[in-house]
Parts: C-alpha cells; sequence; structure tokens
C-alpha cells in the first residue's frame, strides 16, 4: 500500500479504459443491456430486487394499515366477547368459506402466472392465468355483494336502521360497523387488485415478460397474495367466532 | 439472482392443497367449543397459512435476508402495535381513580 501516489502506477491515457466487470451480469452482456434495465441498474437482477424490496416495504405499510383495524377489533371484543361472538353467528359461514377458497384458488393461478412469466412461457399461457385470477377475484367481490345485499335487507348495517334482537345490541352494531370496514378496506383491495391485473394482462399480452424481466407481474402477485393473507385472518376472525354459540 | 428462482409445479399444487387443508381444519375447529384456545386454535392455523403463503407464494423462502427483515419487521410492529395497546386496555382501572 505504501507504494506511493496511485497515480504513478496509473497506465495512461495510451491504454485502453477499465472493463467495468462488476457491470456485465453473470447472464452475459445481453441481460446487461436488456432494454427494461433502468440506467441507474447494475443489471436485471440488482433492478429485480430492488423492486421487489420496494414492493415489500409498501406491504409493511398495508399491514399497519390492516393492523389498525385489526386492534380496533380486538379492543372492542375483549369488550364483548359475548356480544361479537353473537352477533358473528349472524354471517354466513358458507358464503365467508366459499371466498376463503376462491382466494386461496386466486392465490394458487396468480403464483402459476409469475411462474409462466419466469418460465418465458407463450403471452398465451401468461393472460391465462392471470385472467384466471381475475375472474376467481370478481367472484369474490360478487360474493360479497350478495352478503352485504343480505346485509343491507336485514337492517344490519351500523347507522339509524340498524336492527338487534339479540342481547347485545351495541357490541353487535360495533361488530358490524367492523365486519363493513374491514371488508370493505379488503374488498377495496380487490378491487384495486383487478385493475393492477388488467394493466398486467395486456402486458403480458404484448410480450412484455421473459424468464430476464417479469417484476410487474412478480410485485403484482406480492400484492395480490397480501390481499389473501388478510382474508385468511378475516374469515376466523369475523365468522367463526360464532360459530359454537347456539350452533 | 435470488428473485429468479422457479420453483416447481408441483411445490404450488402443495402448497395449494395445504392452504384448503387449513381452511377446512379451520371451520372444523370452530365449530367444537373449545373456551378461549378456539380463538388459539384459529389464529394459530390462520398464521401458518400466511406463513406457507408468504414464503412459497411470496417467494420469501428464495428473497435476500434484506427482504426477510423488511417483511418480518412489518409483524413485528402489529405485535409492538397490540402489545402495547393492549397494555393499556386491559390494565384500565388496576390502580383505583384511574380512567376506566
Amino acid at each position: 500500500m505504501s507504494e506511493g501516489h496511485w497515480s504513478e502506477h496509473y497506465p495512461g491515457p495510451t491504454h485502453q479504459p477499465p472493463v467495468h466487470v462488476d457491470r456485465v451480469h453473470a447472464g452475459g452482456p445481453d441481460v446487461a443491456q436488456h432494454p427494461k434495465l433502468q440506467h441507474h441498474f447494475d443489471d436485471m437482477g440488482q433492478q429485480a430486487e430492488a423492486s421487489t424490496l420496494g414492493m415489500w416495504v409498501f406491504l409493511v405499510t398495508e399491514i399497519m394499515f390492516f393492523g389498525g383495524l385489526f386492534m380496533c377489533y380486538l379492543v372492542y371484543r375483549t369488550a364483548s366477547p359475548e356480544g361479537f361472538a353473537e352477533a358473528s353467528h349472524h354471517l354466513n359461514v358458507f358464503w365467508g368459506a366459499a371466498n376463503t377458497i376462491v382466494l386461496i384458488v386466486s392465490s394458487l393461478t396468480m403464483a402459476l402466472a409469475v411462474r409462466a412469466a419466469q418460465t418465458s412461457a407463450p403471452p398465451k399461457t401468461q393472460v391465462f392465468w392471470i385472467a384466471a385470477t381475475m375472474i376467481l377475484g370478481a367472484a369474490f367481490l360478487g360474493v360479497k355483494a350478495i352478503e352485504y345485499w343480505d346485509k343491507f335487507t336485514h337492517h344490519l348495517v351500523p347507522g339509524p336502521n340498524f336492527v338487534w334482537e339479540g342481547k347485545h345490541p351495541a357490541a353487535a352494531e360495533m361488530f358490524y360497523s367492523l365486519y363493513f370496514c374491514m371488508t370493505g378496506l379488503h374488498a377495496l383491495h380487490m378491487v384495486i387488485g383487478l385493475v393492477i391485473m388488467t394493466v398486467v394482462g395486456i402486458m403480458a399480452w404484448r410480450r412484455q415478460f421473459d424468464e430476464n424481466y417479469y417484476t410487474p407481474v412478480e410485485v403484482s402477485g406480492l400484492y395480490w397474495h397480501f390481499v389473501d393473507i388478510v382474508w385468511i385472518f378475516l374469515f376466523p376472525l369475523l365468522y367463526l367466532i360464532g360459530g359454537h354459540v347456539g350452533a | 439472482m435470488s428473485a429468479g428462482h422457479v420453483a416447481p409445479k408441483r411445490m404450488y399444487y402443495l402448497v395449494f392443497a395445504a392452504l384448503i387443508v387449513g381452511t377446512i381444519l379451520t371451520y372444523a375447529a370452530a365449530r367444537v367449543d373449545m373456551g378461549p384456545l378456539n380463538n388459539i386454535v384459529m389464529l394459530a392455523i390462520a398464521s401458518a397459512k400466511a406463513t406457507l403463503v408468504i414464503l412459497f407464494f411470496m417467494h420469501v423462502r428464495w428473497s435476500t435476508r434484506l427482504t426477510w427483515v423488511v417483511a418480518m419487521s412489518g409483524f413485528f410492529w402489529l405485535l409492538i402495535l397490540f402489545g402495547i395497546g393492549m397494555s393499556d386496555y386491559l390494565t384500565r382501572g388496576w390502580v383505583q381513580g384511574t380512567l376506566r
């Protein structure tokens, strides 16, 4: 290290400029110069990694977004566990369970859509899985609409027209407030998910994705799976806590 | 390139089957009155299902440690929210004269 100033060893202007070996991706120069590579990334791998990480940071804020509602649920259910059980018993477990299955299947088709892009499957295959995911997402929202309709006709929507015959009308109204807030926010995420999937589907149809670049499908998949996870918790907490009450 | 791992289709179908079994188990467990255990069982199954989705469907199993840390941080903050939040609500009225 003590061999003097670095410029004494510098080859000088007559030599070729040093090649930036670290900037060439292992996949070869073709991958490094992929048209989708933004100039501020070294290679496609780094770019994909940054996008995935960014999506996860967003999902952490989403966890906290829903977390506030789960906290609210925890506080009010602790205050009146019997009231919540009584109110939960009036939700239709069949529709709730059906929607859980629908969302799990949609998560599978989503994962297969990402895999199709990852393996450079033809656009037809990629779009098929994306469309399947969207149809299942729409089916979920359809079931949700049936359930909401049922709650409106049975005066179970909190407000001046809320009618409760049971022992805990105040707790039941709070339960249905939380029910509409939590499933409503979740349904809103499903609608946004459908919009995202439409864009991703069009991109897939236009042959935008292959094994070197599939970040939009990948991060949309992360979002879709996250919405599925929220439902995995919502289903038992809303539909099943009254399952053994008077059953 | 960690994000580039291609998992076999068989694995996705296995995880899917496990999620369906988990859903059926949750439903079955809710039909049995186990007292406060009901909540623990349903949340344990839901957490197991969420873990499967995160690890395999969301590819965290093959992601970098940085992604692991970020993903886990969300649930860590959630525990702080629930823990400190409930330590307030559950202890109100323990000291005489305090707000209930």
